[in-house]
């Protein structure tokens, strides 16, 4: 036997899973409160030693970790126009496991410095212009930036011909120069600047937010832990070189503040004279729809889909909905008891209905044009239809028996035809909350993080 | 010298992709950087892509006779996002019916176009009026 342990450190729980290497065998998982106040070391033995209770007490030859403790990764993230840098920025940000908490497009003002500063991000990413593109936005914030109060890292990601000016102007700072997010038009570069994010994420982030005591014991903390599921779902949906892939997939991870979506998928048109509008996008892209989730963004949920259909959803009036609705967004640890046939319907409610709204807000759309050569479209975003695997992880998703039918809200609707979800795809279900490990162990064990994979996530019935 | 830097495309609702793809060629071969966002491009695309690539003009194609119509309004967006002065130059078929290109130039003018070009027009004019207005020497 060859034991490896995987750490996640999250934000309320410190999640720990053991797998023998040698069988490919998950041999336990357990979890136990993040301890960040303290040290994060003492959260961390509590889960191991749960897990020792569970599956004895075995030695482990090699330990990752992940960490979303503290608050994550923060970043902001600044462009030129909104659409495009601004877009490109956010979109590498969010696929290197950062938590966006805010993008800036043109001339930061003081108003936008002071809020900066507030936030006192992890990272400040700059850009602004492809490559010999614009100059003098970049070089007017990077000005701006220069007067921050924050000792936060600045990377320099914009237009190359200015690079320098920029490094120069910030030089006070700590920067970091990096290829353009997006050297030319609607097509972004996002690779250079993510593996610089990780970089720097290793070599300062894990000590500044006190993480570095478990560097200690753990061979690192490697990734933030959204990077860690990227990594997981890139690594299932893509395989190995010895052990093929599933294929395209859509990943949902439905949390108590925040909703992830995840695409495996280039996304192109199925369908003919459809014409491709809007930044390119990446295969493996993540967005994080920050007013969606099953408690602290409970309110989100209602305002984007309609106190009616949360009502019609859970079979209860829209009062008493709305009552439980107020009850839960401020008891946020609640969760349906055995019998607790109410806030069962409601969380079932609620859980499609953040589905339905993250999804949707995730895939590509279609709009329809009259053409000359007749009705021809116009396609913006991924066309995720033909995908045929939706996997669904949070708790929400996994303590519930109807997880099928609330992960059928991912799919295609006809009432919605311009929404390109997935038409006809089957959903596996995270039971054993895994993924994140899955794409710590593949740093290292590639083929045996997917083949665990592929046999851990239980399939949960198809529609249409 | 740096290559002067052109935004290009096919305006509105149009799909005539043939004339599109030979401008692009053209002004390639005659030296430009050019940006091409090919067809079906609305004015705003148009303006977004001319600032983050700091481009010298914006050249609009349609050829469906709506081009008046998907013009409408563009000088003022641009000076709006910052593209004050930009050149901005139509061609195709711009209006409906049989219009004499002199009142073509006229309407395009009047809607803070620098220059319009008629059905039929060599990509060498269009050139040559570059090279002028952006004081290209050869």
């Amino acid at each position: 036997m060859k034991a490896v342990l995987l750490i996640d450190f999250g934000s309320t729980y410190t999640k720990v899973t053991a797998v023998d290497v040698d069988t490919e065998e998950i041999l336990g998982t357990s979890q136990s409160y993040t301890t960040i106040e303290t040290d994060i070391i003492n959260g961390l033995n509590n889960a191991v030693a749960l897990l020792k209770e569970k599956i004895g007490d075995i030695t482990f030859s090699e330990q990752y970790a992940c960490s979303s403790a503290a608050g994550g990764l923060r970043m902001v993230a600044i462009g030129l126009v909104p659409e495009l840098t601004a877009k490109a920025a956010r979109q590498a940000s969010l696929g290197a496991g950062a938590k966006v908490i805010k993008t800036y497009s043109y001339e930061l003002t003081e108003r936008d410095l002071q809020e900066i500063d507030q936030i006192n991000p992890d990272i400040c990413l700059l850009t602004g212009g492809t490559d010999g593109g614009n100059k003098e936005n970049i070089v007017f914030n990077a000005n701006m930036l220069a007067r921050s109060k924050g000792k936060f890292p600045i990377i320099i990601a914009g237009n190359r011909n200015c690079a320098d000016t920029c490094a120069e102007i910030l030089k006070d700072k700590q920067t970091y120069i990096c290829e353009n997010v997006m050297p030319r038009l609607d097509i972004p570069n996002v690779e250079p600047v993510q593996n610089k994010i990780r970089e720097i994420f290793l070599e300062q982030i894990v000590k500044a937010k006190g993480l570095s005591n478990a560097e200690q014991l753990i061979q690192g903390i490697l990734m933030p832990t959204p990077s860690a599921m990227l990594t997981a779902m890139k690594l299932l949906a893509k395989g190995t070189k010895t052990e093929e892939g599933i294929g395209d997939l859509v990943g949902v991870d439905l949390g108590g503040a925040t909703t992830d979506i995840y695409s495996m998928s280039f996304g192109l048109p199925t369908m003919g004279m459809t014409a491709l509008k809007g930044l390119r996008e990446e295969y493996a892209k993540r967005t994080v729809e920050g007013d969606i989730g099953m408690r602290y963004s409970i309110h989100g949920i209602v305002d984007a889909a309609g106190i009616d259909r949360v009502s019609e959803l859970s079979g209860l009036d829209e009062e008493r909905c709305k009552e439980l609705v107020d009850y839960l967004s401020v008891h946020t640890d609640v969760v349906p008891g055995e019998n607790d046939d109410e806030l069962e319907r409601i969380d079932f409610a609620l859980a499609s209905l953040a589905i339905e709204t993250a999804v949707t807000r995730h895939a590509g759309r279609l709009e329809q044009y009259y053409s000359p050569m007749g009705v021809s479209y116009m396609q913006t975003g991924k066309d995720l239809t033909a995908v045929k695997t939706v996997i669904v992880t949070g708790g929400a998703l996994i303590h519930t028996k109807r997880t099928a039918e609330i992960a059928s809200h991912a799919l295609f609707t006809p009432l919605d035809a311009m929404s390109l979800k997935p038409k006809n795809a089957e959903v596996l279900v995270d039971r054993k909350y895994i993924l994140a490990a899955m794409g710590l162990l593949s740093t290292e064990y590639p083929d045996t993080a997917l083949r665990i994979m592929k046999r851990e996530l239980v399939k949960d019935g198809t529609r249409n | 010298m740096e290559k002067k830097k052109l935004v290009i495309g096919v305006i509105g609702a149009d799909v005539h992709a043939v004339g599109n793809t030979i401008l692009n060629r053209a002004f390639l071969d005659a030296g430009f950087d050019v940006t091409n966002l090919g067809v079906l491009v609305p004015q705003e695309e148009f303006i977004q892509a001319a600032v983050e690539v700091g481009a010298d003009a914006i050249i609009v194609s349609s050829l469906y006779g709506q081009g008046e119509i998907d013009c409408t309004g563009m000088r003022e967006k641009c000076d709006e996002a910052g593209l004050k002065g930009i050149l901005l130059y139509a061609g195709g078929n711009l209006v409906v019916g049989k219009v004499p290109v002199e009142e073509i130039v006229r309407r395009y003018k009047a809607m803070g176009f620098d220059r319009a070009f008629g059905p039929g027009t060599d990509p060498q004019v269009t050139i040559d009026c570059l090279k002028e207005d952006l004081g290209i020497k050869d």
